[in-house]
């Protein structure tokens, strides 16, 4: 290995944000789909502002993993197909690692705007101060963790052609518990109470998923790419 | 699962492959097939289209599972490709590894950096490779053959002791056939190895060459 791990997870990273870069509309396809099904409820349902504050937390999660969804295809399609994984499988590097910096890249530019934006949508949904903090607290936890459990998912269906369907129903199981408790913390702070239970619990998710699904989707990436 | 065969023998063979099996549905590409090169030597496939060639070279790259059989590379299985050592294997497919929005210097500066090669020589690495005009262009609009110089240029500076040359003339101009080998030649005389698919014939000077011919029982 001529790279230590650190200086690998970077030059990655690094490559993967600038091959990004390039690619303006890739990244803000998930920003803009999420905008646009958050400002969809109140023109389909009521713009009262006490029913908009108890559909907040749920419309702004729900969204936020359908963003994820959307995204998740294109997480190694690419270097699938270009041969780019092929040179990663043949380097002496952990592929685990190669993986864990790819899903961050991803989440950089495609999770990172969502998060980012939420709080602007949530003032239109009459969402007090305390409560928007949460909602970024959970987001900010949750969205990552979703990167990464779809990391898994995207790498199992890579070598495919149709997969969006077939992603989403094998990931969108996984995902249910990281969308019930982040929209279950900001309920809470929205009713005035503490929300410190479900937020450790999405930070627990998190770390869980940090370790197992690097090394998964690496398993899957050598069936897709065979 | 790595099958060890008796460990000794055969070590003076730097790749060897034992027994390799390989089934695709109903077809099968090769049985039993073995094979050995030593350092210094190239391995050329040979076969019509078709025939499993390039099945082969991945199988040899573990890139592919060969269903029995074992390839070693110094005695030990390259599928496991244990993390003690250095860049083994070089490994140039079909695809060339460009990303098609990055210029060719930034794909280039990607895999320097991966295989610890001076970034400093990159300028050097274009204009032997022919590709100093089209460094700062998107790897997009670069011409199939300027892909496949790009390739070889990975190769090497992979610097690793083991090259998997997937038909590595193939949009190659004459030029270009030539750089490619005298780059093999200089590569087999620093004991290198060589496995190459290939139709056409390479000119690799005084390198011991075993042939080793597909799709015959078929």
């Amino acid at each position: 290995m001529n790279l230590g791990l650190g200086q690998l997870f970077w030059v990655v990273l690094q490559r993967d944000l600038m091959v990004a870069m390039r690619r303006w509309s890739d990244i803000c396809n998930p920003v803009v789909f999420f905008v646009l099904v958050v400002s969809l409820f109140p023109l389909a349902l009521s713009p009262r502002a006490e029913f908009l504050r108890a559909l907040a937390p749920g419309v702004l999660w729900i969204a936020a993993l359908l963003a994820a969804l959307l995204s998740l295809n294109q997480l190694f399609r690419a270097d699938i197909e270009d041969g780019t994984m092929e040179q990663m499988l043949t380097l002496p590097y952990p592929l685990g690692l190669v993986i864990l910096a790819k899903t961050l890249a991803h989440w950089l530019v495609t999770g990172l705007p969502v998060v980012a934006v939420a709080p602007m949508l949530a003032i239109t949904y009459h969402l007090p101060a305390d409560a928007i903090g949460v909602l970024l607290l959970s987001l900010l936890i949750g969205t990552p963790t979703l990167s990464l459990l779809g990391s898994i998912g995207a790498a199992l269906t890579a070598g495919l052609r149709q997969s969006g369907v077939l992603l989403a129903l094998m990931v969108g199981p996984l995902m249910l518990p990281v969308l019930m408790l982040g929209a279950r913390a900001t309920d809470i702070a929205l009713g005035g109470d503490d929300p410190t239970g479900p937020l450790y619990l999405l930070g627990a998710l998190l770390a869980l998923a940090l370790s197992l699904a690097p090394p998964a989707a690496a398993v899957a990436i050598r069936i897709s790419a065979d | 699962m790595a099958r060890r065969r008796d460990g000794g023998s055969g070590s003076a063979e730097l790749l060897t492959g034992t027994g390799l099996t390989l089934w695709r549905g109903a077809n099968c590409l090769f049985e039993q097939l073995s094979f050995s090169a030593a350092p210094g030597g190239a391995l050329l496939i040979r076969g019509p289209n078709g025939s499993g060639k390039t099945t082969l070279l991945r199988v040899i790259a573990g890139l592919t599972r060969a269903e029995e059989g074992e390839v070693q590379w110094n005695g030990a299985a390259i599928l496991g490709r244990d993390e003690s050592g250095r860049h083994i294997m070089a490994y140039c497919g079909h695809a060339t590894a460009l990303k098609p929005d990055l210029t060719t210097a930034e794909n280039l500066r990607f895999f320097a950096r991966l295989s610890g090669y001076p970034t400093g020589r990159l300028t050097e690495l274009l204009a032997a490779t022919g590709l100093t005009a089209c460094a700062g262009l998107p790897a997009r609009v670069l011409s199939a053959g300027q892909k496949r110089r790009a390739a070889l240029a990975r190769v090497l500076m992979s610097g690793a002791p083991l090259w998997l040359l997937d038909e590595p003339q193939t949009n190659l101009d004459a030029a270009g056939r030539e750089f490619l080998a005298r780059m093999l030649q200089e590569h087999l005389a620093g004991s290198g190895t060589a496995v190459i698919v290939a139709h056409q014939s390479i000119d690799l000077g005084t390198a011991p060459v075993t042939v080793l011919q597909m799709g015959e029982a078929a």
